[in-house]
């Protein structure tokens, strides 16, 4: 029975850091921009495949450098790069799509149904692009697997696990303790006041698309080497889920946006293992919405008063 | 978005206009290429050799391709589109019975021949005269299945994970659950686990699985989904063998799989590796044209299609009257006895559109082929 827990235990913290990963990115924006990007799920599938053509091209499947790379060295330089053009992609959207509306002084709402149908067009642009055929991530590293007190496990899972506490160490020290996070946070406090300081507002804002787009990539590669196949609407669900963490766990706070992901994780495993999966969303939902109807700023989230 | 392709037949001619209602994007896009690319190497056939004789009358073969997404409620308006919009004589699909059975009602209820290639659930057919199938069904699949967990991989007990939001899953569960527990005794499945469309992380459900000890894991899946069961369930630490249903036949499940699924088995229509006469010569003239095997899907799609196009040649002649002609075709159809397919003989008894067919199990080798292990007949 213990054994049935930890194991359980186990594959929550393995789902809970992919909700994490995903859930830091909506709230890093949020954050700074009172924007809810909606495409960021999409942009999370846009990593997932941009892990995937990194990777066989390490590995030597379009003929630009010669196969037979070791599968960790093809791992060490997918990790940066997939990063680096996730957040390509990030601050892209953000130049193209968001940008203009906010110069314009467009309200939020319109910026929010922007970033719905840039999902959309992230979505089909990737099925008109590259079919709907599934895409199957290559095995990069071997698979191991040890016990730990009687639940198995696989190193990869691990390394999702850790790399989530890494991300939300590294995350919560830049923000709280470095000048850019501070900058950050006070864009979030007054958009107005800070250009006047001498703050480059636009430099704040693509520096958070660029941290928040590498992590959903980051979370892409991650999940594609654990769910092998691809496909091109793989990231709405997921999305919507990582989104629903996120509010639960207060937006805009770092530290809710990870906690809310474990949660739901926590939730849905353990309601599929003790019920039945049918009843997983229905009740693992239900309980998130209590906690927001109890706390309606999330775990960790502070009320926000309008100043006229 | 439904994507709709049109073949312009050759100008003066008198056409047969066929619908297919087919998955090309979706969960299961591999499943509508494959019946795409059967279709059309037989009407390229036909055509070529001046068209389809009804009654001393040579008439060419238009097909229609509408995309269903995979999804139910596409199915539906894709076998409307077809039998209102386009006006066919009669529809081939859609290929799973998660579409084949709501369609199914549609072209029942509009009083238009449809055979479902693939749809292996018994509700596809009930009670709907219009509705014919080319393949076994899900009640004599789930015994087969039983059957051989308990003879060749000496299996008393068993877990089944499925996902219960799909006909086509839920149906065969049943019947391999019900036929295993006649054999083993109530209780011998000892795990009956579910899950939902989309869902990729199963690894609660396995746990709980992998706990009660089972002798061997059946899980009728899509191609999308049993490489994420599979590696998921060899993570957890279940050593035992993972068996299969038709789901699992695609051309792309190796691809995506990779070597978890090798020594696998799994129930399926036919075993390309082996096959002798008409068979061979399909699957040899469709590997020069696309350059790869045809799987189950191609196979039956062309059986289906070249059923349908037997029963139009038994009609004797085509009035122009379409629902006039839709209704002799439905008896011609009901009337076929004795069709030699690439995947078995098919016959209707004129009460239902299910033939009598076998079931042959096919085990992954280790260069990842499907290779023949046996036939089972009815």
């Amino acid at each position: 029975m213990l054994e049935t827990i930890i194991q359980q235990g186990v594959n929550a913290l393995q789902l809970g850091s992919y909700y994490s990963l995903i859930a830091l990115g909506y709230c890093l924006v949020y954050g700074v921009l009172l924007l809810i990007n909606f495409a960021h799920g999409d942009i999370f599938m846009v990593g997932a495949y941009i892990a995937f053509f990194c990777a066989t091209a390490f590995l030597g499947h379009y003929g630009l450098i010669d196969a037979g790379m070791p599968g960790w060295i093809v791992l060490a330089l997918t990790v940066p790069l997939t990063m680096l053009l996730t957040s390509g992609v990030g601050i892209f959207i953000e130049r193209v799509a968001y940008r203009p509306l906010r110069l314009k002084g467009a309200n939020r709402l319109y910026v929010v149904i922007t970033a719905l149908m840039m999902g959309i067009i992230l979505q089909y642009g990737n099925l008109s692009m590259l079919g709907a055929s599934r895409k199957a991530f290559p095995n990069l590293v071997p698979r191991v697997l040890f016990e730990i007190g009687g639940a198995t496990v696989t190193s990869l899972k691990l390394a999702s696990i850790v790399t989530c506490f890494l991300v939300f160490g590294l995350l919560q020290w830049i923000v709280t303790r470095t000048k850019i996070g501070m900058a950050m946070r006070a864009v979030s406090y007054d958009k107005f006041a800070v250009p006047l300081m001498g703050i480059p507002l636009d430099i704040v804002i693509v520096f958070t698309f660029f941290l928040g787009s590498s992590m959903a990539g980051l979370a892409g590669l991650l999940y594609a080497m654990n769910f092998p196949v691809l496909d091109p609407f793989m990231g709405a669900l997921v999305g919507w889920k990582a989104f629903i963490a996120a509010v639960v766990g207060g937006i805009g706070d770092i530290r809710g946006a990870f906690i809310g992901g474990f949660l739901l994780a926590f939730l849905e495993v353990f309601v599929a293992a003790t019920f039945s999966s049918e009843l997983r969303d229905l009740i693992s939902f239900t309980i998130l919405l209590g906690i927001l109807s109890w706390k309606p700023t999330g775990l960790f989230g502070k009320p926000r008063t309008t100043k006229i | 978005m439904v994507c709709v392709l049109l073949f312009a037949a050759a100008a003066g001619a008198e056409t047969i206009k066929i619908g297919f209602n087919i998955p090309l994007t979706g969960d299961i896009p591999k499943v509508g290429e494959m019946a795409k690319q059967s279709a059309e190497m037989l009407k390229e056939q036909i055509n070529a050799a001046g068209g389809v004789d009804v009654g001393g009358k040579k008439y060419m073969l238009e097909f229609v391709y509408v995309d269903n997404e995979t999804k139910p409620e596409s199915a539906v308006n894709a076998a409307l589109k077809l039998i209102e919009g386009e006006k066919v004589l009669a529809m081939v699909g859609p290929m799973g019975s998660g579409r084949a059975v709501p369609a199914g009602e549609v072209a029942n209820n509009l009083k238009t021949v449809m055979v479902a290639p693939w749809s292996t659930n018994p509700k596809t057919t009930l009670d709907r005269p219009y509705v014919f199938r080319a393949c076994f069904l899900d009640d004599f699949q789930g015994p087969v299945a039983a059957k051989f967990a308990t003879e060749q991989l000496s299996a008393k007990t068993a877990a089944v994970l499925f996902d219960v939001a799909q006909d086509y899953s839920k149906g065969l569960s049943e019947f391999f659950k019900k036929s295993f527990e006649e054999l083993h005794g109530a209780g011998s499945v000892v795990a009956y686990e579910t899950f939902t469309t989309k869902d990729v992380d199963f690894s609660a459900q396995l746990t709980k699985i992998i706990r009660t000890k089972p002798d061997v894991l059946f899980t009728p899946q899509y191609y999308n989904e049993v490489p994420l069961i599979v590696r998921q369930a060899r993570e957890l630490g279940f050593k035992g063998p993972i068996l299969g249903s038709d789901s699992w036949g695609s051309a792309e499940l190796m691809g995506l799989c990779g070597d978890d699924c090798k020594g696998q088995y799994f129930v399926t229509h036919y075993a390309a590796a082996g096959a002798k006469g008409a068979t061979k010569e399909f699957i040899d003239t469709f590997n020069a044209k696309y350059g790869q095997i045809p799987d189950d899907v191609g196979a039956l799609t062309w059986d289906a299609t070249n059923m349908a196009l037997a029963a139009i040649k038994n009609m004797g002649a085509l009035s122009g009257d379409l629902s006039k002609d839709r209704d002799s075709l439905r008896e011609a159809m009901a009337s076929m006895r004795g069709f030699e397919g690439i995947t078995g003989t098919m016959s209707f008894d004129g009460t239902i559109g299910d033939p009598a067919k076998c079931a042959v199990i096919v085990k992954i080798d280790d260069a990842g082929e499907f290779t023949y292990h046996e036939t089972v007949c009815p």
